[in-house]
C-alpha cells in the first residue's frame, strides 16, 4: 500500500491569532508556523504502518508557498520517504480552497497511482474539514473520516475506528481509500536529529501548479475576518427578587 | 551579493532550533519546577534527550554521531536551558566529558568510549577540579604512578557533574611529582570506567540552583587504569584538559543566553497580565525600563555565544571570545535574573512562581567553566599579548 499524506503549512497553534487591521485576515507575517497537527498525526499513523509492514512506501504532499518546503523537510525527517511540492506564490497559497487541494491531490494520485490519501481531519487555520470528502468523490474512493484506530481489514480492507458522538462507529473500507485523522488516533513522534539530517538525502519534488493544468481561482470571498466577540462582564444584584425581576425583564422567566 | 557578515542560521540550524525548542516546549517546561524541587536526576528526559540525538550531537559521524558545528551545539543548548538550566547542565556536562576525547584521544579510545554514547542513554563526567583545586587547574593533587601497563591513580575530585550517574570519567591526574614541572609536561589524562574498583562516588551535593544536576565528590584508592587509556600523550593531559574549554565554553555561554531569555519571557509575559495603578505594570517604564535592558543583554549575549561558537567552526583559537561570551552571558542572566524577580515582586520571591529559580538556577554561571574572574584572565592575557605584538588592539 502505499500513502499519499497531505501536509499543511499552518500558523502554529501555540500562537495567539492577530487580525490584520483591514480585517482581510490574520497575521502571518513573522508568524511562527508549523505542520497542522491533524496533519502531523495523519503522519504518523501512515509511518506506522508502513513500519508494521501494511504500508510499502509513504509520500508527503505539500500544495503551498514557498515555505511549504519546511514541513515537507519535517515529515521527511518524520519519516515519509518522499516528498511532493506543488507550488502556488504565497498569494495564491492564502487564498486556496479545500476543492483546489483535493483537485491537486486527485491528480497526484492518478499520476503516481497510490493506494491511500491520509489527510488531517482539518487544518487549524480555516477549519474547513472539507478536503478529504471531496477528494474521495472526486477520486469516487470510499472514505474513513475522523479515524482513532487504524487496522488491516482483510482481504484487501482496512477496518477503521472513528469516535461519534455517544459511541464508536467502526468501518471496513476497502483499499484504495481516503482516511482523515482524529486528534486520538496517536501521538505524533518528534523528529531527532539524525533523521533531520537523513532527510536531507531523500526526494524532494516540485511540481508548479501550472504543470497540473488545475485552475486555482476562489470560488468564495472572504467578505470579513474579525475577533471573536469579547466577553461581556457581568453584573450584580441586590437580592433574589432582584435577580427575578431582572431575569423576567430580560425574557428569561416567564412573567 | 554578500556584506561580508551573514547573521542568518543555516537551514540546518534553524531547523535544530525548531527542533529542540519544541521538545522543550513538551518535555522540559512543564517537569523543570518539580525537579527543581525534588532534585532527582531528570533521567526520562536525559533518556528522551539521548534518543532524539541532543546528547551526541557533536561527536563526529565516523563514531555514530552527527558531529553538528559549534553554532548548532550553542543553538541546542540555548534551548535547553531555556526550560531547564539544571536539565541542560546534565546534558552539558556530558559533552564537555566527550570533548577532550573527540578533540585529543586515540581512535580505539573513540570508539570504546564514544561509540557506547551513541548507542545507549549513558552519561559521562568531566573529572578535573579538587577540593583545593578550581580554578587553579594546576594545582591538583589527584596523582598517578605506571606500573607496566597501568597507571595506578590516587587522590579526590570535586563538584563533579554527572558524578552520581556517569558510565565513565575524564580524569586529570599528576604524573609528574616534581613540583617544578611545567603544567604542560606534569599532567595526564585518562578516561576511567565507572565501574572500576577503587573508585568511589560521593553523596548528591545540595546546591543553590540546578538542584536536579547531580554533582558529587569523587575518591580514587588505587585505582588502575590501562596505560591505553590515556587521552592523548602522557604528560600532556593539562593541554587536554585546556583544549576543552575552548569548545565547551561557547555552549556555556550558549546555556546562560538561554536562562537570559527565559527571564526576559516570563518577566515581560507577567507584566502584560499584573496590573497596578490601573493599568499593566509593563505601562510602567520603571518596569518596561527592566524589560528593556533584559532584551539589550540577552540579544548581546546570544550575538557573542555564537560569534565565539563560529570562532571554533572557522579553526581559530577560540579561547579569547568564548571567554568574552561567557563572561557576558554569565553577567547578563544574572542581571535578568534579579530583575525578572523584582518585576514579578513578591510573586518573584515565592516558589510557586517560576522566577526564583531562575535566579537560583543564574548564579553558577558566573562560577562553572572557568569563574568571571578566570575569563577577564585569559581575556586580559591574550589582549596584553596581542597589543604587545600589533602595536595596538
Amino acid at each position: 500500500m502505499k500513502i499519499l499524506v497531505g501536509v499543511k503549512r499552518v500558523v502554529d497553534y501555540a500562537v495567539k491569532i492577530r487580525i490584520m487591521p483591514d480585517r482581510s485576515g490574520v497575521f502571518t507575517e513573522g508568524v511562527q508556523h508549523s505542520m497542522n497537527p491533524f496533519d502531523e498525526i495523519a503522519l504518523e499513523e501512515a509511518v506506522k504502518l508502513k513500519e508494521k509492514k501494511l504500508a510499502t512506501e509513504v509520500v508527503a504532499f505539500s500544495l503551498g508557498g514557498p515555505k511549504s518546503a519546511e514541513v515537507l523537510r519535517t515529515a521527511l525527517a518524520k519519516g515519509a520517504d518522499k516528498a511532493i511540492h506543488v507550488q502556488v506564490s504565497d498569494a495564491e497559497a492564502g487564498k486556496l480552497e479545500s476543492f483546489h487541494v483535493a483537485k491537486t491531490l486527485q491528480k497526484i494520485v492518478e499520476q503516481e497511482k497510490f493506494d491511500a490519501v491520509f489527510l488531517g481531519k482539518q487544518a487549524i487555520d480555516d477549519d474547513s474539514s472539507q478536503t478529504a470528502p471531496i477528494l474521495a468523490g472526486l477520486l469516487d474512493w470510499p472514505q474513513a473520516l475522523y479515524a482513532s484506530k487504524v487496522e488491516d481489514g482483510g482481504s484487501g480492507h482496512m477496518k477503521v475506528t472513528r469516535e461519534i458522538d455517544g459511541g464508536l462507529d467502526t468501518v471496513k473500507v476497502k483499499v484504495p481509500f481516503v482516511l482523515s485523522a482524529d486528534l486520538r488516533l496517536n501521538e505524533p513522534r518528534y523528529a531527532t536529529l539524525p533523521n533531520i539530517m537523513k532527510a536531507k538525502k531523500k526526494p524532494l519534488k516540485n511540481i508548479p501548479i501550472t504543470e497540473l493544468g488545475i485552475d486555482i481561482s476562489p470560488q468564495t470571498q472572504t467578505i470579513e475576518v474579525t475577533e471573536p466577540p469579547v466577553r461581556q462582564a457581568g453584573g450584580f444584584v441586590e437580592d433574589v427578587s432582584a435577580l427575578v425581576a431582572k431575569l423576567k425583564e430580560k425574557g428569561f422567566v416567564k412573567a | 551579493m554578500s556584506t561580508g557578515i551573514d547573521f542568518n542560521l543555516s537551514s540546518d540550524q534553524a531547523e535544530f532550533r525548531a527542533n529542540v525548542r519544541k521538545f522543550v516546549a513538551d518535555e522540559v517546561i512543564p517537569v523543570a519546577a518539580e525537579y527543581d524541587k525534588t532534585m532527582e536526576y531528570p533521567w526520562p528526559i536525559i533518556k528522551k534527550a539521548h534518543a532524539q540525538g541532543y546528547l551526541t550531537a557533536d561527536i563526529p559521524e565516523a563514531y555514530g554521531g552527527l558531529g553538528v558545528d559549534m553554532v548548532s551545539n550553542c543553538i541546542i543548548s540555548e534551548e535547553m536551558a531555556y526550560g531547564c538550566s539544571g536539565i541542560a547542565t546534565a546534558v552539558m556536562a556530558n559533552d564537555l566529558a566527550l570533548t577532550p576525547l573527540i578533540l585529543c584521544a586515540n581512535d580505539d579510545i573513540k570508539k570504546r568510549f564514544l561509540g557506547r554514547m551513541v548507542d545507549n542513554p549513558f552519561v559521562a563526567s568531566y573529572a578535573v577540579t579538587e577540593p583545593g583545586a578550581g580554578s587553579d587547574v594546576a594545582g591538583i593533587k589527584t596523582k598517578c604512578e605506571k606500573k607496566g601497563d597501568e597507571y595506578i591513580l590516587n587522590g579526590s575530585k570535586m563538584w563533579i557533574t554527572n558524578a552520581g550517574h556517569a558510565n565513565w570519567f575524564f580524569v586529570l591526574a599528576r604524573s609528574d611529582p616534581n613540583p617544578k614541572t611545567p603544567s604542560g609536561k606534569a599532567f595526564t589524562a585518562f578516561v576511567v570506567e565507572g565501574d572500576t574498583p577503587g573508585l568511589t562516588r560521593g553523596r548528591k551535593e545540595i546546591n543553590m540552583g540546578q538542584r536536579c544536576s547531580d554533582t558529587r565528590g569523587l575518591t580514587f584508592e588505587d585505582v588502575r587504569v590501562p596505560a591505553s587509556n590515556v587521552v592523548g600523550a602522557p604528560g600532556e593531559g593539562f593541554k587536554v584538559a585546556m583544549k576543552t574549554f575552548d569548545k565547551t565554553r561557547p555552549t556555556v555561554a550558549a546555556l546562560a543566553t538561554g536562562v537570559a531569555y527565559r527571564c526576559l519571557d516570563v518577566a515581560t509575559q507577567y507584566s502584560l497580565e499584573r496590573k497596578a495603578f490601573g493599568t499593566q505594570i509593563a505601562n510602567h517604564q520603571g518596569v518596561s525600563f527592566l524589560l528593556a535592558e533584559m532584551a539589550i543583554n540577552a540579544e548581546l549575549a546570544r550575538l557573542m555565544t555564537y560569534k565565539s561558537g563560529a570562532e571554533v567552526d572557522a579553526g581559530g583559537p577560540g579561547s579569547y571570545y568564548a571567554s568574552i561570551a561567557k563572561l557576558f552571558a554569565s553577567d547578563a542572566v544574572n542581571q535578568a535574573a534579579t530583575n525578572a524577580v523584582q518585576v514579578f515582586g513578591g510573586a518573584g520571591f515565592n516558589t510557586e512562581y517560576p522566577a526564583e529559580k531562575l535566579m537560583r538556577d543564574a548564579k553558577i554561571f558566573q562560577i562553572y567553566e572557568g569563574t568571571s574572574q578566570i575569563q577577564r584572565m585569559v581575556i586580559a592575557r591574550q589582549l596584553l599579548a596581542r597589543v604587545a605584538q600589533n602595536g595596538g588592539y
